[in-house]
């Protein structure tokens, strides 16, 4: 299997939507001519022209807001927002109308839209640069919220959502862009809505998604190194949210840990906690173990930060209380 | 302007009141419910914009929006049957007043949020730009929504893309009970369009005849590819915003001032004075509105309401 980084499988996927499909275009800030803030478009300005790939005005509104008409009308544009963060200005044309107009029209109209986002914190960023809002947007029925950890499931899950007639939410953690794996051949694709075990393991499941599965990935590592085995569960999808997966999980090793980058206040991993009470109580030897970011705006100082954000020995330590 | 054409306009008018009309009455009754935003007193603007388009032109537009369409043809009675909540309505009873979706009319829904509907409709032209074809879309927005950022947002990129995009301002005056000038540096919308190098126009809103022209010279320019239009029609609804509103932000007198100016008073006597409208005439287009609001009335009466299961449906494709 090739190796790449989840650049450049975002940009093997998204190009080839642009070569198989010309319904497909992009919009977004500084994708063109710039290159991309990530640089997941470098090139393509050169190779699709300006009709394919938009170079927007900085007004999130209009750029969701456009894009969704020109999915109503029949079009497959794919929109980059520059952050997450910048997501809340055209959060009136995600939420209350990306999301309504196929419910509120009587199935009349579709919005096959794609989203992508950069998220998370862990760049010495700051408050305003830093966030992982997609749990907010995992609440809204009518989008669909995707947030990948690895090279293969970037590309398999943004194929699948380029071909969904829905609207889409990409996440894409910042600090995963450089990071490398193995992506299988082929128009490699993976459904939407299907959680992943990325390592199997008898004593603890660990749910979590995103860059923080990286962390628990590490983790599982060094507490098998003491006889803990953990099952690793990437949900990779936030919204369809594929709970079938954890629960049978948790049946089988009887203990949880739920793991997010960001605030447990109001956050995604206590909609998944609460989901472990409802489907597998009785099964539970401990109660489910929560690892989150502190409650704090992101602070700037670079230790700061990092006590600011969950690591693998949060991790740990969450899973040994378990015991 | 040929006498065929006021006469539809006038049928579409009294339609217009007379549906507004049966809807308070329905409303009151308990039969329409959540927020019931009636376009009596604007019919002319919408009437006269809608007349310029053609079949395949897009619209979008607002919660006020029974009148745009009834002007653009959708079904009476499922636009009742709509505000009933009825499975029958235009959008299976589950968008309500606020939300009129009809895909086969191009009629691409009421937006409840102020502004929301522009980006979507600067969306909608950006797709026919791009497949390459001739047809326009109108974008309804009221005064309220020139001091959103999405207002600014939609006429900058339709501007700068040369979208065919007819933005329509019913300018009533009022957004709820804050009139225009007191939360507007420039509260002449249309001189606003300078700023984004739009050509505007500002038009007396009660007069169809006027907002019939002045729409077919914005459509013919937009049409011809040299970007968006921004026309300013000067209306005024002579109910409250909507069924809760007291009115307590004007006064009796400027209401009967406007009142004085009915648009379809206006063209009655225009028709009358030019011996264009005989009484009989006149009478069987008020018979046929009545009839016509009548049986949707009746159609939206006898439909069920959504099965239980609509519920879940529809909220993915
Ligand atoms: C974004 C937003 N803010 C506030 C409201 C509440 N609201 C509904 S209608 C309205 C007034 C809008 O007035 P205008 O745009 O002039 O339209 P009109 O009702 O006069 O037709 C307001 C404030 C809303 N629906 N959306
Ligand atoms: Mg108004």
């Amino acid at each position: 299997m090739p190796v790449m980084t989840y650049r450049e499988a975002l940009a093997l996927t998204l190009r080839e939507a642009l070569q198989e499909d010309e319904r497909v275009f992009i919009m977004g800030e500084d994708i063109g001519a710039y290159g991309g803030t990530y640089a997941v478009t470098r090139g393509f300005l050169a190779e699709f022209g300006e009709r394919r790939i938009r170079d927007m005005p900085i007004a999130e509104s209009i750029i969701v807001g456009s894009a969704v008409g020109a999915a109503m009308a029949g079009l497959r544009p794919v929109v980059e927002l520059m952050t997450i963060n910048f997501s809340l200005l055209a959060m009136d044309q995600i939420v209350n109308h990306a999301a309504k107009v196929r419910y509120m029209s009587g199935g009349q109209v579709k919005v096959p839209l794609v989203i992508r986002v950069p998220s998370g914190g862990g760049n010495l960023l700051g408050a305003q640069h830093s966030q992982s809002l997609e749990g907010w947007y995992a609440h809204v029925p009518g989008l669909k919220v995707v947030a990948p950890s690895t090279p293969a499931d970037a590309r398999g899950l943004l194929r699948a959502a380029l071909r969904d007639d829905n609207t889409v939410l990409f996440v894409e953690n910042a600090l995963l862009y450089g990071t490398k794996g193995e992506v299988p051949e082929g128009k490699y694709e993976i459904p939407l809505g299907r959680a992943d075990i990325k390592r199997a393991g008898s004593q603890v499941t660990l749910v979590s998604y995103s860059r923080l599965v990286l962390s628990c990935l590490e983790a599982a590592q060094r507490l098998a190194g003491e006889g803990i085995e953990v099952e690793v569960i990437d949900l990779r999808s936030l919204r369809p949210l594929d709970m079938d997966t954890v629960l049978a999980s948790v049946k089988r090793t009887r203990r949880a840990v739920v793991a997010e980058e960001t605030w447990k206040t109001g956050g995604f991993g206590g909609e998944v906690i609460s989901l472990i009470y409802e489907g597998a109580f009785d099964h539970l030897d401990a109660p489910v173990g929560w690892v989150a970011g502190a409650e704090v705006p992101m602070p700037y100082a670079r230790n700061l930060e990092k006590a600011a954000l969950p690591t693998a020995d949060d991790v740990i330590k969450a899973v040994k209380k378990l015991f | 302007m040929d006498k065929a054409r006021l006469l539809e306009f006038l049928r579409q008018m009294l339609l217009i009141r007379r549906f507004e009309e049966k809807s308070a009455e329905m409303y009151a009754r308990g039969k329409i419910g959540g927020f019931l935003h009636l376009y009596i007193g604007q019919e002319a603007t919408g009437v006269g914009v809608i007349a310029a388009l053609r079949p395949e032109d897009h619209i979008v537009t607002t919660y006020r929006e029974h009148g745009h369409a009834l002007a653009r043809g959708l079904e009476p009675g499922a636009i009742m049957a709509e505000l009933f909540g009825k499975a029958t309505g235009v959008s299976h009873g589950k968008g309500g007043s606020m939300h009129l979706f009809d895909a086969s009319k191009n009629f691409w829904g009421g937006y409840a949020i102020v502004a929301g509907g522009m980006p979507i409709a600067v969306g909608l032209a950006l797709a026919a730009q791009y497949r390459g074809e001739a047809r326009i879309v109108l974008n309804i927005f009221g005064d309220g929504a020139v001091n959103e950022g999405e207002f600014h947002e939609a006429l900058n990129l339709a501007s700068v893309w040369k979208l065919p995009v007819l933005f329509l301002c019913e300018n009533n005056l009022y957004a709820m009970g804050t009139a225009i000038a007191r939360v507007s540096a420039v509260p002449e919308v249309y001189r606003r369009a300078a700023a984004y190098d739009i050509p505007a126009q500002r038009v007396d809103g009660q007069d169809v005849e006027a907002v019939y022209e002045a729409a077919q010279a914005a459509v013919e320019q937009v049409r011809s590819g040299r970007g968006p239009y921004l026309l300013e029609a000067v209306t005024y609804r002579f109910r409250g915003h909507s069924m809760a509103d007291a009115v307590l932000y004007r006064t009796r007198e400027e209401e009967e001032q406007w009142k004085a100016r009915d648009p379809i008073e206006l063209l009655r006597r225009r028709l009358e004075k030019d011996g264009q409208l005989t009484g009989p005439e006149l009478a069987a287009l008020q018979a046929e509105a009545e009839q016509v609001v009548a049986a949707a009335v009746a159609f939206a009466e006898a439909s069920p309401p959504p099965p239980p299961e609509a519920l879940y449906e529809d909220v993915y494709a």
